[in-house]
């Protein structure tokens, strides 16, 4: 067989809609036989939390989300919009057959997709690294390049 | 149509999981073996064409009928 392919992306956003792509570009590529890294930094190391009920979407400032009925921007913020947008999506997505977040990551980890949460910005957050799934690496920007640089594709997401 | 060694219910899931769900299947199966995939995402057809031509599995079929398509895929 040819040499490995490598996929590496940079997962740096924390909501829901955003928490996807890379979890399904992750998985896909591991089933396709890339040796896939995903690095996740700022906002993204969100998505590295054992518990991911935090992960929400928000229909405010985001013009594009398609809506059963027009919401106005000041009655989205009020209190439990966000939650209520995040279950409806939720809800769409299962009766739609999309899997769900918790599902796509454990593919990911057992397709072997090397995880890697950025150091600094544990720091800069003071997250407690118990809080984050297990089998995980902490590194920085060096590590990111040290695969990056051998990698058929880079994703910025 | 092929004969398969064992049978993938992918239906009314959606993007990627009847890939992997493929993927996963097939590992558990022997070099020359067959997997029939029955699946309801029409951009499955694409994409088992594009996980065919990457794998190095074989698509030996696939067709649709009322809504459903049905692949048999052989393990390299």
């Amino acid at each position: 067989m040819a040499e490995e392919k490598k996929l590496a992306i940079i997962a740096t956003k924390g909501t829901l809609d955003w928490a996807y792509p890379p979890f399904i570009l992750a998985s896909t590529a591991a089933a396709l036989g890339y040796d896939t890294q995903i690095f996740f930094t700022f906002y993204g190391l969100n998505l590295l939390k054992k518990d991911l009920n935090d992960v929400k979407v928000s229909p405010l400032g985001n013009p594009a989300m398609p809506m059963p009925m027009p919401i106005p921007n000041l009655v989205q913020v009020l209190p439990g919009m966000e939650s209520m947008a995040t279950s409806m999506m939720k809800k769409k997505m299962k009766a739609k057959g999309v899997a769900s977040l918790e599902d796509l990551r454990d593919l990911c980890v057992e397709a072997e997709v090397s995880m890697i949460a950025c150091q600094m910005t544990v720091d800069l957050f003071d997250y407690d690294t118990k809080d984050f799934v297990d089998g995980i690496d902490y590194g920085g920007a060096a590590s990111f390049f040290e695969f990056a640089g051998e990698s058929d594709i880079s994703l910025f997401i | 149509m092929p004969e398969a060694n064992q049978e993938l219910d992918a239906r009314g899931l959606n993007c990627p999981l009847p890939i992997l769900r493929t993927k996963k299947a097939l590992k558990d199966m022997g070099s020359g073996e067959v997997l029939k995939i029955v699946a309801t995402d029409p951009g499955a057809v694409k994409d088992f064409e594009a996980y065919a031509s990457q794998s190095g599995d074989e698509l030996l079929e696939h067709s649709e009928d009322n809504g459903e398509y049905t692949f048999f895929m052989k393990k390299a």
